[in-house]
């Protein structure tokens, strides 16, 4: 029963998706909105992004100083797993969860009003693809910002790491010698890979909830959680699966 | 002209509408009556194509909306303007922005005759002043008037109301119904309405369709109301004191 709810969703999804993805009508306008998006789903993440990170840095850097860190330990320990815990989960998985709940919950929310207060079936009318039309440019518009929110959470994780040096946590030469220690580009890469997929889940996740809802704003409520659930628990499956691909 | 052949709509266990027959002209303020919940949004929306119906036929001047691709159906709604019962403006767009919207997908005029036939739709529905506005700043009434104008931006053949009147208050309702029976007249569109309002039948019905839960009661205009003798219409229009005394008075 389960199972089958879930593939009717997931089969009306692919069906949505279809519409999604069609030449648009008008690149002018496409453009517009899809700069629009960027300004709204990614520039506006910034902030949260950086502060999160920021913290996040430090209190790795602390945590693995006071319970890994020891005698019998190189000096090298706190910057290295520091830096591999930034470069490999941080900054690519736990802040598209975290970038799941504010962008998803917007996207659902704003286009569920829309379907509920008739502006969706005004743009049919017109004759516009809406599905295409608002869509799109959100699903495009956060691919192209994840990759920067991806290098800025992990420029501001080391700088949240460097951060505790003042606190007398840790040296700035043992430190820098940990996080240079053993670097593998690789990760970053994949880092950059797998919120590209995370970015996707969220957009056209949530922009599907919202685009189904049917009713009135309590309705939009319940589509705006059932976006940021499913589309959390999504990216942690998809978590798995990338990590086991691309490692 | 639109023609409504044996038009059927059900919901899964539910018949909603039941064998509409019906002709609407151009040029003339044609009127869907009926209770709340007799299925007149549900009539509109097949009409326009937002729900698919069960069984019938739809004809715009003759061509078949049903049978039609998908392709050929976008094109007969870009001859279609349509005001919802909420308004349905863009929330996120000021007034102008709302009624270039259209011109903006589909006219291919530069932008500079855009904004002249956008402000001149919206001096046409009197709201000049308000270009800069975002919809949540002005009245019901207003919004209504925007949506007028946006709907008349690309110069529609058919025009669509969904109760147009709900929400306003007498005097701005009949502002609302004049603007569009005089833009009907001008443009020679081939209008439809929505409503439960008395004082738009009696002020518009150039043609009215009565519905009774689904099915279609009786047709004609407001001077054919007014000596009916069929109980289901009288009983809706006459269902107020007011409207009673003036068919007393009248006869
Ligand atoms: N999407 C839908 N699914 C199922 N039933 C519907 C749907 N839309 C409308 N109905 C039913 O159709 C009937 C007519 O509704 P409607 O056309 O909105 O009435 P009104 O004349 O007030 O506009 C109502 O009983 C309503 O419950
Ligand atoms: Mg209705």
């Amino acid at each position: 029963m389960l199972l089958q709810q879930f593939f009717a969703a997931f089969g009306r999804y692919l069906q949505l998706m279809g519409k999604v993805f069609s030449i648009p009508e008008r690149w002018r306008m496409f453009f517009r909105q899809y700069i629009k998006e960027m300004a709204q789903l990614g520039v506006d993440s910034i902030g949260i992004v950086l502060l999160i990170s920021f913290f996040i840095g430090a209190v790795i850097c602390i945590q693995i100083k006071l319970n890994i860190q020891s005698a019998w330990m190189p000096a090298f320990v706190t910057g290295y797993t520091t830096r591999e815990i930034m470069l490999l989960e941080f900054s690519s998985s736990i802040m598209c969860l975290i970038l799941s709940g504010k962008v998803g919950s917007n996207i659902a929310s704003e286009i569920g009003t829309m379907r509920v207060t008739q502006q969706i079936d005004a743009l049919e009318i017109m004759g516009v693809n809406s599905a295409s039309f608002l869509i799109l440019p959100k699903v495009l518009g956060l691919i192209t910002m994840i990759p920067f929110l991806v290098v800025f959470s992990i420029a501001f994780g080391l700088i949240g790491a460097y951060a505790t040096t003042y606190m007398g946590v840790i040296t700035v030469e043992d430190l820098t010698s940990g996080l240079l220690y053993d670097f593998n580009q690789w990760y970053v890469w994949m880092s950059i890979i797998k919120s590209l997929c995370f970015a996707f889940i969220i957009s056209s996740v949530s922009s599907f909830y919202g685009y189904t809802v049917e009713g009135g704003s309590f309705d939009v409520g319940k589509a705006s959680t059932n976006a940021v659930v499913r589309s959390s628990m999504l990216i942690l499956f998809a978590d798995i699966f990338l990590t086991q691909l691309l490692s | 002209m639109i023609e409504i052949k044996h038009l059927y709509k059900s919901f899964e266990d539910k018949d909603v509408l039941i064998d509409i027959n019906a002709v609407f002209e151009d040029g003339k303020t044609n009127l869907i009556i009926g209770q709340s919940g007799s299925g007149k949004t549900v009539l509109m929306k097949n009409i326009v194509g937002l729900f698919v119906p069960t069984s019938g036929q739809i004809l715009y001047d003759g061509r078949d909306f049903i049978g039609m691709t998908k392709r050929e159906q976008v094109l007969i709604r870009r001859e279609m303007g349509m005001i919802f019962q909420s308004a349905a403006l863009f929330d996120s767009m000021s007034v102008l922005e709302n009624v270039m919207f259209p011109l903006e997908m589909f006219s291919d005029d530069c932008q500079t005759d855009r904004i002249r036939r956008a402000k001149f739709c919206l001096e046409r529905v009197n709201l000049k002043g308000a270009e800069n506005k975002l919809p949540g700043e002005i009245s019901g009434g207003m919004q209504k008037r925007v949506a007028i104008a946006r709907a008349i931006a690309l110069n529609p053949k058919y025009l669509f109301c969904d109760e147009p009147n709900s929400g306003l208050d007498p005097k701005t309702s009949l502002v609302i119904d004049e603007l569009i029976h005089d833009i009907t007249q001008e443009y020679k569109m081939t209008t439809i309405i929505n409503t439960h309002d008395m004082n738009s039948v009696m002020g518009i019905g150039e043609n009215i369709l009565y519905i009774y839960k689904g099915q279609k009661e009786w047709q004609g205009s407001k001077d054919q109301i007014m000596t009916s003798t069929n109980e289901r219409l009288n009983s809706f229009i006459f269902a107020s004191d007011l409207f009673r005394k003036v068919k007393e008075a009248n006869q």
